[in-house]
């Protein structure tokens, strides 16, 4: 099982994934599941009525505003980063925190390295799925390299300008 | 030049300490060439055909003497004893130990340099008109606005893995310097009827293989909204631009496919949300203020807009007069000069600057130009504020550090990107071409009648020697493992832009200074009153060119 690393109040731990990650052509297992959009679409309904906890797979080209009135109902997002170098996610995690004011999990799902760790969560992710084998530990050190960053963003730090004032 | 504050430097500090860690966990071996690959490519460091590049930030083209000396040190010290400048007024150096490449960025960072986004798919360093702050024509310096691009791009946390690399250019004048209308984003600075301040924006300009230039999708952005807006032009690119095909990944593609006006409307509903949603968008007035005042005064003194000692200079000294004509420029405030020092002596390598010439350049900018320098996107350097009083013992100087060439502008003032020597994407030599070239047209007096012609060279389709928009642009081409050149005209990258046309078939190196010539000879004979080669070219069309060059072959 993929290690999940969760982050709470600027601490990163290992957490237990109780979510099973579906596949649009395999069967829906019972507990907690993550769905593709399209699946979600057409199942969604039934199952959250049914007292399933449903998350929601956004693939790199989909538009999180697809969820827009979904979102409330929803247990988790997982944004999907194709390849390490795809930037789309971010645009997306930021859409659903300041747009959508989406409060719930936002989660790194793909080709997650804990390089991106800093934009990552500035862009509002909270959990983390990494493929490079990183730690907790190593992936909290990745966040915290920059004493001040320039821009407002989802994590609540303080920008430059800010700090200036 | 703006002083950083202790945010910046600490900034710049823990890029430098990442980046060492990196270099680090590759020369264990805990990560690979691969996994480091993502890593460098962030930090400008480049694996070329002979060795490291490490490719340095100048912010829009300004440095002090300090910084200067630095590089100079850094070329001494860890290169062969010499810097290059680009045409996107950096400075790279080509022969780069990898172990050493966190020790440089150290050293950069003691005097607020880094290499931050010079590489990757971000936005990279943001250029200007190296005449910022000297110039008349400016409603107002266009260095401020750069700034507070660089800061806000800086590591931004949704535009750091965009679709492609993104370069913004910044004008404040009517004679575009910087190249406006061939970058991701365009911003020239001006006052509208109202007299307020503001950009018009112009996106989806490049050069590479599919050449555009950018329209413009806003006549007057209130300046005070320049972040907001250019949130959400990269946030309409972020999601939309390609990435399937690398090489129709720039903004470009897409403002093209989808037409400036759609672009527009996107970016246009796009901006009106972030607006509305998110208060802190824009820096608040005072940030913008601190910014400005961050920037060190220039106490000109009041001067007589005549020295005595610069006319006689020129009146008795006929190279110094060459000098003043080509490379002295005017100046806002009276009784100061904008001086350029070419780096394209005949012969040299265009952009190439040694050691010993930076540290006389600093010394030189320290004393005579309020410790201001800047770098051009032609690849040579301004001192941009010189008291005309001071311009005789300027050039002096410059002339025994081997930097008088007075050829700004002229035919062998040439951009020539590095070429197949130093650069893994190459086709072809532009550095050789160049140096054929220049000394091809090494009588100063001919080169002064053939007036403002402006050459410029790429060794491949990317086009960093920018031969699209070359009054004479020169492609290099392989053909079958031979190097080839195809010629164009017609170019332009300055406020009248324009994209150059294909002459004809590409020719042998051998035969490309004689094929400059032959244009040369038929501009001369074509020409009408104080024509530019341009002009004459935009009258008359392509073909007496054509069979100036080819004529003979058939």
């Amino acid at each position: 099982m993929p290690k999940l690393i969760r982050l709470k109040d600027g601490e990163a731990f290992e957490a237990q994934d109780l979510f099973a990650d579906v596949a649009d052509e395999d069967a829906i297992p019972a507990g907690p599941v993550i769905l593709s959009l399209t699946r979600f679409q057409a199942e969604g309904d039934a199952l959250i009525g049914a007292g399933q906890a449903v998350g929601v797979r956004i693939e790199a080209g989909e538009s999180v505003e697809d969820l827009a009135y979904d979102l409330p109902r929803l247990a988790l997002v997982a944004l999907v980063f194709p390849k390490n170098t795809d930037g789309r996610a971010f645009s997306s995690a930021s859409l659903l925190r300041q747009r959508l004011h989406y409060a719930g999990e936002v989660r790194a799902v793909g080709d997650v390295l804990r390089e991106r760790a800093l934009f990552m969560m500035r862009c509002g992710f909270d959990s983390f799925v990494p493929t490079d084998g990183s730690t907790p530990a190593e992936w909290a050190a990745t966040a915290e390299r920059y004493r001040h960053v320039y821009q407002p963003a989802q994590d609540g730090r303080t920008p430059a300008f800010a700090e200036r004032l | 030049m703006y002083r950083y504050d202790s945010i910046d430097k600490a900034i710049v500090e823990d890029r430098a300490q990442e980046f060492r860690g990196q270099v680090s966990r590759r020369l264990t071996g805990e990560i690979t060439e691969d996994q480091f690959k993502q890593m460098r490519l962030m930090n400008g460091l480049y694996l070329q055909l002979h060795a490291y590049m490490l490719r340095v930030a100048i912010p829009y083209g300004s440095l002090n003497s300090r910084q200067l000396r630095r590089l100079a040190h850094i070329a001494r010290t860890f290169d062969k004893g010499y810097g290059h400048f680009t045409t996107r007024q950096n400075m790279q150096f080509h022969w780069i130990k990898l172990a050493q490449a966190p020790d440089i960025l150290d050293s950069l960072a003691e005097v607020d340099l880094h290499a931050i986004q010079t590489s990757g798919n971000c936005i990279r360093n943001v250029t200007a008109d190296p005449y910022a702050g000297a110039t008349a024509e400016e409603v107002d310096d266009p260095r401020v606005w750069s700034e507070v691009l660089r800061q806000w791009s800086t590591l931004h946390p949704e535009f750091s893995f965009l679709p492609r690399k993104f370069k913004f250019a910044v004008t404040a004048a009517e004679h575009d310097r910087a190249a406006i209308r061939v970058h991701d984003i365009g911003l020239i600075l001006h006052r509208n009827d109202e007299g307020e301040l503001g950009f018009e924006v112009a996106v989806g300009g490049g050069q590479g293989r599919t050449p555009y230039l950018a329209p413009t999708i806003r006549q007057h952005l209130p300046a005070g909204s320049l972040l907001s807006y250019s949130q959400a032009i990269l946030r309409v690119y972020n999601r939309h631009g390609r990435r399937d095909n690398k090489f129709k990944a720039r903004i470009k593609i897409l403002v093209a496919a989808l037409g400036a006006e759609e672009f527009a409307r996107q970016v246009e509903a796009e901006w009106a949300r972030i607006v509305a949603e998110q208060p802190d968008a824009d820096l608040p007035a005072i940030e913008l203020a601190r910014i400005r005042g961050a920037f060190t005064p220039m106490n000109f003194e009041t001067l007589p807009p005549r020295s005595a000692a610069f006319d006689a200079a020129k009146a008795g000294d006929r190279a110094f007069a060459r000098f003043v004509r080509n490379n002295v420029k005017v100046h806002k405030q009276a009784g100061y000069a904008v001086v350029e020092i070419s780096l394209k002596a005949i012969g040299a390598t265009p952009g190439d600057i040694s050691a010993e010439q930076m540290d006389a350049v600093a010394d030189l900018g320290e004393r005579y130009s309020l410790d201001d320098i800047r770098v051009t996107h032609e690849q040579n350097v301004v001192l941009p504020h010189v008291k005309l009083d001071d311009v005789p013992a300027l050039y002096a100087a410059l002339e025994a550090a081997g930097l008088a060439s007075a050829n700004i502008g002229l035919i062998s003032d040439i951009i020539a990107c590095p070429g197949l020597d130093y650069c893994a994407l190459a086709n072809a030599r532009a550095i050789p071409i160049a140096q054929s070239i220049a000394q091809h047209f090494a009588d100063q007096d001919r080169a002064e009648l053939i007036g403002e012609l402006k050459i410029k060279i790429s060794g491949c389709i990317n086009a960093c020697g920018h031969h699209h928009v070359g009054h004479i642009g020169i492609l290099g081409v392989d053909k079958k493992g031979e190097e080839f050149y195809q010629l164009s005209l017609g170019g332009s990258g300055a406020e009248d832009a324009s994209l150059a046309s294909i002459l004809g078939p590409a020719l042998p190196a051998n035969r490309v200074p004689e094929a400059v010539d032959q244009i040369v000879e038929r501009y001369l004979a074509l020409r009408q009153g104080e024509e530019r080669f341009l002009d004459t070219f935009r009258r008359v069309g392509m073909a007496p060119f054509k069979e100036a060059v080819y004529a003979e072959a058939h």
